[in-house]
């Protein structure tokens, strides 16, 4: 086995992992306030995508353009907490999963309505082109571009993690994912607290969508990438941000060296459900994955 | 005053266990069945036998099959469409490969093999729970699909992986025409409807409803978690295998692997919630309404665009259909989330009482 390649495959499937992290972000920060597993996230990625390219279309300038689809995307946030969470308390966890699907239709629909349905590229200024003392040195291929997404993935992560640690809001929204009752009675607005979490869903999207949109193009497919994260989110575990990422890095790197190493023996295209068994593989041993709460079962 | 149980006292074993203990739902029970075995053949046209209402059915049957797994057994599950893939390509198998068995044996033996693929991606339900088991489904639904395209026995070798389903005879009559397909298909759906709904009312139904309302409670009075959780996977993919079967064989007539996607499993949810989670009435209004809906809404645009002189292009009427799709399953959820099988039953507690206000 040569092994250059074999790094090389690794550190791409580890960059890759982060990617699919970011998404994971997106989901884990709403079942950590809230219980609520988000399907509707992959399709937050593609509006945010589509609403930056398509201002940045017109002529605006970058930074101008991020401004603007973030307050969209807060607002969609609020809004969707105000119209579609809130008559929903109380219900049980599938009914809230149910609504989110809807919501992902409700999403794209609009989001192509308003834009139009067809690709665009999307430039960020960061060319996808290997590192040149890396390939010269140890003759291991990486790509800049997806060095840049993992530094920017991985600041969102401290960003978050300092977020959560030592600002009020963090502290509440932690409060609030402990326990909603609880969490009530020392007087947290729930109701503030959620449109908040969604409102910061909505910018994590709108990284993850920068991103994948700048490596994959801003297209329809785009919305599919949340079922990449969803082994990500089992392998992880739902409540932990941290283990978005670790569970990131597993995924991508076995993905991409299973694609290489095992895949020519099956046919290829393993890689549509390969994450799948190995999430699966490592539910068996722990069923909450690797750093979700521990459930304890009472009668 | 029409309708009420007063006055209808049951005096034996049979009486306390029949399906409709009030006159009058067995009367318009009958009346239904007869109107769909009799009148619809006679009065509906083609485009309403072969489009509209045939997959109606045969979703109902699926959208059954899940509701058996996600609303009485409580094991969420987003593979309804892999278990439907393997029932149409098995069937496909079996009719081709052992042309003596006749189509009907065919399509069981198919569906049992669903059941058999079932019970493998059911195992994992017996550690993880919730949304962790929701996503385990997920790897059933793509690595079916990818091994359906990927290994050439299953779809006899076919260049594209796409199949031609035979024509279906039963004792040399043959089924070849819209209004016999929907007979054949309507009498399966009813034999497996009354099926599941004795089932549902038996020990075996008992036992998954109380796995569904606390699980640990359930194995401490001594229901064999093991046994029950996999026969609810196996019994929800036999039905769902069957209504994959029916789906290449009297609806598709030409099936491709892509026909079974994710799409098609969540549409199967979305006729459960809708329809009435943990109810078999439910699962036919559930199917009807989202199969209606998008015709209805095409109907409406084809109105509008006609009343108004306006040309709405196809896909702006595609992402309207989207958006309204969407907003009418949170509108529902939000409104009646116990689904259209519960407004029925309000339905019917009002009659009770009706004309009087008490």
């Amino acid at each position: 086995m040569n092994v250059a390649f074999f790094f090389e495959v690794l550190i791409g499937g580890l960059l890759a992992g982060v990617m699919y992290s970011l998404v994971a972000l997106g989901f884990v920060l709403i079942y950590k306030a809230s219980g609520v597993f988000n399907f509707a996230q992959g399709a937050m990625v593609f509006l945010a995508a589509l609403t930056f390219v398509s201002i940045m279309k017109m002529g605006i300038n970058f930074w101008l353009a991020l401004a603007v689809t973030l307050g969209v995307m807060v607002a969609f946030g609020i809004g969707i907490e105000k119209i579609v969470l809130r008559p929903l308390v109380n219900q049980p966890p599938i009914t809230l999963f149910m609504a989110t699907i809807g919501l992902a239709f409700v999403l794209e629909g609009l989001s192509q309505l308003v834009w139009g349905s067809q690709p665009h590229g999307l430039e960020l200024g960061i060319p996808d082109v290997p590192m040149q003392w890396l390939s010269q040195k140890w003759n291991i291929n990486v790509s800049q571009f997806e060095l840049f997404a993992a530094g920017v993935a991985g600041a969102m992560v401290a960003a978050l993690a300092l977020f959560f640690q030592y600002t009020r809001i963090g502290r509440a929204l932690r409060a609030v994912a402990d326990d909603h009752q609880a969490a009530l009675a020392v007087g947290i607005p729930l109701k503030n607290i959620w449109a908040i979490v969604w409102a910061v869903a909505g910018f994590v999207a709108l990284v993850a969508g920068l991103m994948w949109g700048a490596r994959n193009g801003v297209q329809y497919a785009l919305t599919f990438i949340a079922l990449k994260a969803l082994p990500v989110l089992i392998l992880g575990g739902f409540e932990s941000v941290p283990g978005a990422i670790i569970g990131g890095l597993i995924i991508g790197a076995s993905e991409k060296l299973a694609e290489v190493y095992i895949g020519p023996m099956v046919g290829g295209g393993i890689e549509s459900w390969f994450a799948y068994v190995i999430a699966l593989l490592f539910l068996l041993v722990r069923p909450q994955g690797l750093f979700g709460e521990k459930i304890i079962d009472r009668v | 005053m029409l309708y009420r149980e007063a006055g209808q006292f049951k005096a034996t074993y049979a009486q306390d266990q029949q399906i409709f203990p009030i006159r009058q739902d067995r009367i318009a029970f009958a009346l239904l069945l007869a109107a769909a075995f009799v009148v619809v053949p006679l009065i509906a046209n083609q485009y309403w036998l072969s489009a509209i209402l045939t997959p109606f059915l045969i979703l109902s049957l699926a959208t059954l099959g899940l509701n058996i797994l996600t609303g009485y057994a409580g094991q969420l599950s987003l593979g309804t469409a892999a278990f439907m893939a393997v029932g149409a390509f098995m069937a496909y198998n079996f009719v081709l490969r052992m042309p003596w068995l006749g189509v009907i044996p065919s399509f069981i033996l198919a569906g049992l093999c669903a059941a058999a693929v079932g019970i493998v991606f059911g195992l994992p339900s017996l550690r993880i729970k919730g949304f962790y088991l929701a996503v385990a489904t997920l790897a059933c639904q793509f690595f079916v699909l990818w091994a359906i395209q990927r290994i050439g026995w299953i779809t006899n070798y076919s260049a594209s992986g796409v199949i031609t389903a035979q024509k279906i005879e039963i004792f040399a009559y043959a089924f070849d025409t819209p209004v016999r397909k929907y007979l054949l298909t309507l009498a399966i759906v009813a034999v497996m409807a009354l099926l599941a709904k004795n089932l549902m009312r038996s020990e075996t139904g008992r036992a998954f409803m109380a796995v569904r309302d606390m699980d640990v409670a359930a194995s401490v009075i001594g229901i064999p978690m093991m046994k029950t959780k996999l026969l609810a996977f196996a019994i929800s993919s036999f039905y769902c295998g069957m209504a994959g079967a029916l789906y290449a064989y009297t609806y598709l007539g030409t099936v491709e692997p892509e026909a079974f996607t994710l799409d098609l499993s969540f549409r199967i949810l979305f006729m459960v919630i809708i329809g009435g989670v943990g109810s078999i009435l439910g699962s036919f209004l559930g199917a009807a309404f989202i199969t209606l809906l998008p015709i209805f809404l095409s109907v409406l645009f084809g109105g509008i665009s006609h009343a108004t002189g306006m040309e709405i292009s196809h896909a702006v009427v595609s992402n309207l259909e989207l958006i309204i799709f969407g907003g009418l399953i949170i509108f529902f959820l939000i409104v009646e989330p116990q689904g259209l099988a519960r407004l029925w039953q309000i339905a019917k507690e009002k009659l009770r009482l009706w004309p009087f206000p008490h």
